[in-house]
């Protein structure tokens, strides 16, 4: 009944790090076992229902630390589940950031040169699209507009979308009922199954610990289908590698959590937690002014009034993701929707005589909200998160039977961090509130602090064993073996949508990781096809493994 | 699925106090106390964010007691230290005018206070409420003109509850593209 289990490679997380790393290693010929602190939902669990208990709340996380909140995905397939499914490759510059550290914070060998194979393998396999102006929804169309109307630039931005099967309901964060949003249910999850590899949901882990023979054991929670502050069993398994990918923000609070266990862990992990610089600001349009000044119209009398539709964000101004600024003066700015309540709460009143967040005027500001816009900022920040102890068990202390809960990470944001939110805050002030178009606030940072959808870079690449967690081959340092192949090891933060990046740091890491697991006697190679057996990116893919690993 | 209940009606007149400062509605009855009566049409309280506090599954209701407790012994301390006429008749915070009520939740909620994030995750489970009902099956609300959705104009699902709109974009361009955006459509 004790006895252990064991596998080559055990897998924590099933989001992009996760998922990526198990399809390989199981195509490759490894014993794969993947452990998913989410339940695992498909299409026609996703409900179009903000009740507690439903899968907006089953698959959908909101930790709250001090000074910034997290948003993220909890279930088998991770943030992919949740996301919006923006893919844009982040800008080349991002890649010579140097951030506080007085020196290129990526590693040496990684420049956005280096990334676009792996890029690409991603690319094919999820598969992600360029989108046009007849993909952008009413609100992306008007933010181009006035985008245009004030003399800036416009994108439709790239998306892992299937146009032909999206029904533009802006339930994304509720999980895709439609199949039309290419998360990982679709493509890397299901190829890994096919190969061989186990996922196992609503198993948290707890703690690592170092086996005998130099492999390690994983200890973990089984936890309650609905009530996920009840643990409900428990046990461990044994894996000659373990790939760590259980998001930002609990990669490091695993990893702090093992330390008694392991030794000690490098300086960086559960620090240099970067929010992505994210920041946003409601405008609440003038529908005439809308017709008058940008010539939009929906047919009869209607202008814009569709918050409520799309497909969270179709287009981005990148004027001002411009080499020659100086960092931190750099952004993008991204139309985005989030449903209410979450989308709503932080939303301040233009011009409010009493409370901004609550109370008869807010109330009067919600009932134009069909006449939002919600802009999106993704600037630099000072990778100013630092992550406090750990909770007894997983990464907060849950407060609901599911989605809230308290977290260790404490953000003070830095007065460059501070800049470029008010650089960018007035931008969009300049586009939305010309000639009047909108009245244009910030969401309040005095209520949950800053928050972030993108969390990043708590467990961090780079070649500075001072200032990074893992090597450039993304391996813990001090201790082999273990892999880390998440958001946490982004350096910081990308100026887009981080997904695709993530992904593509992912697939870069695999060789490295099969080298090591070939070395501990894992009978296991590297070269699978994309998921659904398209081989157009794995040539170029296959070129720049060799290349890192001196062939 | 989900208990609730009734509870003490002096709690129950306290939270809902407390809900109609964060999303104000009309008074239900001539002399309604608990809702101050600053804004026209339903609130949260109206929206049913005394059961939503409630459910199991918000995992706030076994700290509502304590909280209501909290709550009026703020009250008094306000209202003392304002010099404000002491009334028995209800509970110290339903005691207090709207005014009065805003002024105490904004010193309640501001950061700093030893004790925000108390009052902010009550007045996030009032929004939560108001905005979208989440104690409800969304189709059910939008079905009974929950007030909250209504507010929002939140449109109608398909017949089967979900959403789909097949009109959803201008289908023009309608600005230039960045000169530097790459064949995939990224920015360089």
């Amino acid at each position: 009944m004790s006895a252990v289990e064991s596998t080559d490679v055990l897998v924590i997380g099933s989001g992009f790090g996760g998922a990526i790393a198990a399809y390989h290693l199981a195509a490759g010929g490894a014993r794969v076992e993947v452990l998913e602190r989410g339940p695992w939902l498909s299409a026609e669990e996703f409900e179009h229902d903000f009740k507690f208990g439903t899968s907006s709340t089953r698959i959908f996380d909101f930790v709250i630390g001090e000074g910034m909140s997290l948003l993220g995905g909890n279930c088998v397939g991770g943030g992919s589940v949740v996301y919006f499914a923006a893919m844009p490759r982040a800008p080349r510059f991002v890649f010579d950031r140097q951030g506080g550290t007085g020196r290129r914070m990526w590693p040496a060998a990684i420049s956005r040169d280096a990334l676009e194979p792996w890029y690409d393998r991603v690319a094919e396999a999820l598969p992600v699209t360029q989108m046009t102006w007849d993909d952008a929804t009413y609100a992306g169309g008007l933010w181009g507009a006035a985008c245009h109307a004030a003399g800036r630039t416009a994108n439709p931005v790239p998306a892992a979308i299937d146009r032909e099967l999206c029904t533009n309901c802006n339930w994304m964060m509720a999980g895709c009922r439609f199949d039309a949003k290419r998360s990982l249910l679709l493509n890397y999850l299901p190829a890994a199954l096919a190969h061989g590899a186990r996922i196992r949901p609503l198993h948290e882990v707890q703690q690592i610990s170092r086996t005998e023979d130099g492999g390690y054991r994983v200890a973990y929670n089984v936890v309650h289908d609905v009530d996920y502050r009840v643990v409900v069993g428990s046990g461990s398994i044994e894996a000659k590698i373990v790939v760590l990918a259980a998001g930002t923000g609990a990669t490091p609070v695993i990893l702090q959590r093992s330390e008694a266990a392991l030794g000690p862990m490098p300086y960086a992990v559960g620090r240099y937690f970067s929010g992505n610089g994210e920041r946003l600001n409601t405008a609440i349009l003038d529908e005439d002014k809308v017709g008058e000044l940008l010539g939009l119209s929906r047919g009869g009398d209607r202008r814009y009034a569709a918050n409520q539709i799309g497909k969270g964000p179709t287009v981005a101004t990148w004027d001002h993701l411009d080499p020659a600024r100086p960092e931190y003066e750099r952004f993008c700015l991204e139309q985005l929707y989030f449903p209410p309540g979450l989308g709503t709460i932080l939303a301040q009143v233009p011009d409010a005589t009493g409370p901004t967040w609550f109370g008869a005027q807010k109330k009067e500001m919600v009932k134009r909200w069909q006449s939002w816009l919600t802009v999106f900022t993704m600037s630099e920040d000072d990778n100013e998160g630092v992550f406090g102890a750990p909770p007894p068990t997983g990464n907060a202390a849950r407060f609901s039977q599911q989605m809230l809960g308290f977290g260790p990470l404490k953000y003070v944001p830095t007065p460059n961090t501070l800049r470029g939110w008010e650089l960018s805050d007035a931008e969009a002030r300049r586009i939305l509130e010309k000639d009047g178009l909108a009245r244009v606030m910030p969401w309040t940072n005095d209520v949950v602090g800053a928050y972030t959808v993108h969390p990043l870079s708590s467990c961090r690449i780079g070649d500075d064993p001072a200032t990074s967690a893992l090597d450039d081959r993304h391996e813990l340092r001090g201790h082999p073996g273990i892999f880390v192949t998440d958001g946490s090891a982004v350096p910081g933060a990308l100026l887009a949508n981080p997904a695709f990046t993530i992904a593509a740091l992912a697939e870069r890491a695999i060789p490295g990781i099969v080298e090591a697991a070939r070395a501990r006697g894992v009978d296991v190679v590297y070269g699978a096809p994309a998921p659904d057996g398209g081989v157009s990116a794995r040539g170029a893919a296959l070129k720049a493994a060799a290349r890192m690993s001196g062939h | 699925m989900e208990e609730t209940f009734d509870g003490d009606p002096s709690e129950t007149a306290t939270l809902e106090a407390y809900a109609d400062t964060i999303v104000p509605g009309e008074k239900r009855w001539p002399g309604d106390r608990a809702i101050a009566g600053v804004s026209a049409g339903g609130g949260a309280v109206a929206a049913g964010a005394v059961e939503l506090m409630r459910t199991d599954a918000g995992g706030l209701a076994p700290a509502l007691p304590d909280l209501v407790r909290a709550l009026n012994a703020h009250a008094e301390a306000y209202r003392d230290r304002l010099g404000l006429e002491r009334d028995d008749s209800v509970p110290a915070f339903v005691a207090l005018s709207g005014e009065h009520r805003v002024a105490l939740v904004s010193e309640l909620v501001a950061p700093g206070h030893p004790e925000k994030m108390l009052w902010v995750g009550m007045a996030i489970f009032s929004n939560m409420a108001f905005d979208v009902g989440a104690h409800l099956h969304t189709s059910e609300a939008m079905a009974s003109g929950h007030p909250g959705l209504a507010a929002l104009g939140y449109f109608q699902p398909d017949p089967d509850g979900l959403w789909r709109f097949p009109d959803f974009s201008y289908r023009r361009p309608l600005a230039d593209h960045h000169p530097d955006t790459t064949p995939s459509g990224s920015p360089a």
